[in-house]
């Protein structure tokens, strides 16, 4: 039954319209009893957000608060609490229903082409807006057509994914503060000691005492309650504090859990047992034993409570510094290795257990890797001089012969063939010739005059032309270069119009060879648009003035030549292709014959 | 005494290193002889060394099969060599002889070699890394040096299979921040010294009358490099750039380039010669093979 007479109230204080309120597919529909007034009220199930109603045993009315996703709420009052009680199971379920099919949509809507989110278009502005000359790239073609949005981005995906790289999240480390250590305010006035208790100190305490968070799955909530676990814990540690053993021992024989704080940590021992066991006793642990500093002469813990003096029935009541501190130190060396959020205490520790049996698990020694370490042991204490010998199979050195480098490098030089005759014949008149010189200037001496002077003058002055020509053409500064010589505006433009060849070039050949309709019409795109450009340029180099016109059109030249080679390669693939299909078409004409 | 050499080591303290090309095949063939040349360069190291009291001045003879250090001005002891020559400078006297030892040994090397058919150039790569080896030396040898600079006198065309070597030699220059000047008085454009100049910011120059050698020398050559800052010198308006090809050793202007070890090649390969990685098949080539095997198949 999906029908049932209500009154419909738009807010808690109206008096309520008598209706029916009919629930169908999908939609729930209110239809007054009065057909003038006009609150008809028509709710599709999806967009209702969340469902309140009264309490049965209140003496309040049985409502039903529907309150959609616009955030405006409906209220039903119904007859009797079962009507309401119905309506409400329909509804729920009509809203768990609605759940699964709508994750179905959006999944279906994006598989289909590239979809972008908002949140890539805002980073393409963002990159857009702080470059300009990219900004101008994109607006010369993308907007024209030449280029497509993605054909533009497709290189310059570092661009955009730097944001993305920056979000990875770090892993955060423990503390290596012993914060589960930090002492108690104490109050000696009241005489009273307080603790605190973060969610980090209970971590700290769970992960460094395993035998406190097996008594907490143990006791809470069963035995005692949180607070009660947690009073009796920090009893214990005061007892400590005190270093009153004495007091420690009757405590813990009165008080079960307490002393279960009290007492050494039984799970801690069977751990380092275990490890004790794993360990490889081929180990040299010669080294360590130079390691020990601590018993020479200023070194080493002043009072870390060795030397005290324990009565041995008491002993298990005392817990050293440096055991607090190595185990601290494993567990920040351990690391975070679970991911549960510490508000429930419970979790946390349930969470830790269960890590803690994963890796036992996994350290229980197989049987072969206990024959492994039988071996190696067997390999490592074994005397030398028993061996019988040994013969390794040898890999044969394969050394390149250096050779192949040098000759490789004069490998065929291609030179006018000359008669061998010949040539020792040129050589040896040469070098006599050569000797000759010089023993000629060692007779005769330097020449004299050096130098004639209108040769010295005619030196100069050649000299002094090339100089002041080269300071004409490159400028005063060495380091000037000509295009500030240019104005400002013909200047932009020649750089602009490089990096735009560079972007339609870049795009020309990528697409080379063409193998579907898309690249051979983005290869006809990028073609006109080139050849826009190279009559840009051209006409670029009319409008600069005269003495200016040499040096831009060889400034000019190689991006001209560079468009040059890119028609020609276009024009022979045309040509190609049309060959080709006028070949294959003949020779279908051919076979079909 | 090392207060005194300081304060005598004022800013313009060079060191030249002067390479001579010593090129018999070209030498036959100028119409400017050898002794002219050498008594134009004569002259002008003297006038370096007489610029600056701690001036030195080091040859290094470029033959055609080998190179040799043939003066040190730092080691020459000054007065008792033999002067007995007339009309050289005693100071010059041994250079000549060693330079005459030199071109002795060359001949002798090039008998035993199988003449093999190359550009008649010089051993350029040799006589450069003889320099640098000579400059390395001088700047260990404690922070109180002359600054060195290497002028290269050059008129054999460039040998392109020795370009690798001589591209190692001027990088490395650069690295130790010696110029290396180079006057060629040869014909044709010499690439491998105009990239020297520029790489090593140094200075080119071609003159073009010989006769006027010793003028030029000095008006460019002989400026040491803390003038140069506020000397001007002439620049070349281009640079040859042109790269010689590693397989055939032509200059090349297009070519293919290893993206292992970044060796130039004129045509394609399927191996790199020089560090051996495999090169992939290019997508061009690729393409027009597939399309040449289907246009086979319907005429067939």
């Amino acid at each position: 039954m999906s029908d049932w007479q209500v009154k419909y109230k738009s807010s808690l204080k109206d008096r309520g319209t008598e209706g029916i309120l009919k629930l169908r597919e999908g939609i729930l529909l209110f239809v007054p009893n009065d057909p003038t007034s006009d609150s008809k009220l028509k709710v599709l199930t999806p967009n209702i957000k969340s469902q309140k109603y009264t309490k049965e045993g209140s003496k309040k009315p049985a409502w039903l608060n529907l309150s959609n996703k616009q955030g405006d709420s409906h209220i039903f009052e119904f007859q009797n609490y079962q009507d309401m009680h119905a309506c409400r199971a329909l509804i729920t379920k009509a809203l768990a229903k609605c759940e699964e099919e709508q994750p179905k949509k959006p999944a279906a809507v994006l598989t289909s082409a590239e979809q972008l989110s908002i949140a890539d278009l805002e980073l393409r502005f963002k990159v857009l807006r702080e470059n300009i000359e990219l900004q101008r790239l994109h607006k010369e073609f993308v907007e024209t057509k030449v280029l497509t949005e993605d054909e533009f981005w497709a290189t310059r995906k570092k661009l955009l994914g730097k944001d993305s790289i920056r979000k990875s999240k770090q892993q955060v480390g423990l503390k290596s503060m012993m914060v589960s250590g930090i002492k108690p305010s104490t109050d000696g006035r009241t005489n009273r000691v307080t603790f605190n208790l973060t969610s980090e100190i209970i971590f700290q305490i769970f992960a460094e005492k395993p035998a406190v968070r097996q008594a907490f799955i143990n006791y809470v909530p069963s035995k005692m309650t949180e607070k009660d676990f947690w009073t009796k814990y920090f009893r214990a540690e005061y007892l400590y504090s005190t270093k009153n053993t004495a007091v420690a021992a009757a405590e813990a024989a009165e008080d079960e859990e307490l002393a279960v704080f009290l007492k050494p940590d039984e799970i801690l021992a069977q751990e380092a047992r275990q490890k004790i066991r794993r360990v490889d006793p081929t180990l040299d642990m010669e080294a360590d034993q130079g390691d020990d500093y601590t018993h020479l002469m200023d070194h080493g813990i002043q009072r870390d409570g060795t030397m005290d003096v324990v009565e041995p029935q008491n002993g298990q009541f005392r817990r050293s510094l440096l055991q607090d501190l190595n185990r601290h130190a494993a567990v920040v060396l351990e690391g975070r290795n679970i991911d549960v959020d510490s508000e429930n205490t419970r979790s946390v520790a349930e969470a830790l257990a269960r890590v803690k049996q994963v890796s036992k698990a996994d350290g229980e020694t197989t049987k072969d890797a206990n024959q492994e370490r039988l071996a190696r042991m067997s390999r490592l204490a074994e005397m030398e001089d028993l061996q019988a010998p040994q013969n390794f199979p040898l890999a044969p050195l394969s050394i390149k012969d250096p050779r192949d480098y040098f000759e490789s490098q004069q490998g065929n030089v291609v030179n006018e063939p000359r008669g061998a005759g010949t040539l020792k014949r040129n050589v040896h008149e040469a070098y006599g010739s050569l000797k000759e010189s010089i023993l000629e200037i060692r007779t005769k001496g330097l020449r004299d005059p050096l130098i004639k002077p209108e040769v010295a003058f005619e030196v100069f002055r050649s000299l002094t032309q090339t100089i002041s020509t080269a300071k004409n053409i490159i400028g005063k500064n060495p380091r000037e270069s000509f295009l500030d010589r240019l104005p400002k505006s013909t200047r932009d433009e020649v750089l602009h119009h490089w990096t735009s060849i560079q972007e339609l070039l870049k795009h020309f050949w990528s697409s080379y060879p063409i193998t579907t309709t898309y690249l051979h019409t983005k290869v006809g795109k990028l073609k006109d648009a080139m050849s826009n450009s190279y009559s840009q340029l051209e006409a670029m180099k009319e409008s600069v003035q005269s003495e200016l016109r040499h040096q831009l059109s060889l400034l000019v030249r190689p991006m001209q030549q560079a468009l040059d080679a890119a028609f020609q390669h276009y024009d022979a693939d045309l040509q190609r292709r049309t060959a080709k299909s006028a070949r294959g078409s003949a020779g279908e004409a051919n076979g079909s014959v | 005494m090392a207060t005194v050499a300081s304060k005598l080591y004022s800013d313009d303290v060079s060191l030249l290193v002067l390479l001579l090309d010593t090129n018999p095949l070209f030498w036959s063939n100028t119409s400017t002889t050898f002794s002219q040349f050498l008594s134009h360069v004569l002259a002008f190291l003297n006038a370096v060394l007489g610029l600056n009291q701690l001036n030195q001045v080091v040859v290094i003879a470029t033959g055609y099969c080998s190179c040799d250090y043939i003066y040190d001005s730092s080691l020459t002891l000054s007065g008792n060599s033999e002067s007995g020559r007339t009309g050289m400078p005693a100071l010059f006297a041994s250079l000549l002889e060693k330079l005459e030892d030199f071109i002795v040994k060359d001949e002798e090397l090039i008998k035993e070699q199988e003449h093999d058919e190359r550009i008649a150039s010089s051993l350029l790569s040799g006589s450069l890394s003889m320099a640098l080896c000579y400059i390395q030396r001088v700047f260990r040898s404690g922070h109180l040096h002359p600054q060195p600079r290497i002028l290269c006198l050059q008129g054999s065309p460039d040998g392109p299979e020795q370009y690798v070597a001589v591209m190692n030699s001027i990088f490395s220059a650069q690295r130790l921040m010696v110029p290396i000047d180079s006057c060629y008085i040869g014909t044709q454009n010499s690439a491998f010294l105009q990239q020297a100049s520029y790489i090593t910011s140094g200075v080119h120059h071609a003159p073009k009358q010989l006769d006027g050698l010793f003028q030029f020398l000095t008006t460019i050559f002989a400026t040491d490099l803390h003038t140069r800052s506020f000397v001007q010198l002439p620049k070349p308006v281009g640079v040859d750039f042109r790269a010689s090809c590693f397989c055939h050793k032509k200059t090349i202007d297009m070519g293919y380039v290893c993206s292992v070890c970044l060796s130039i090649f004129c045509e394609h390969h399927k191996k790199c010669s020089t560090c051996g990685s495999v090169f992939g098949q290019s997508k061009l080539d690729g393409a027009s093979t597939v399309s040449e095997k289907k246009r086979k198949a319907p005429d067939s």
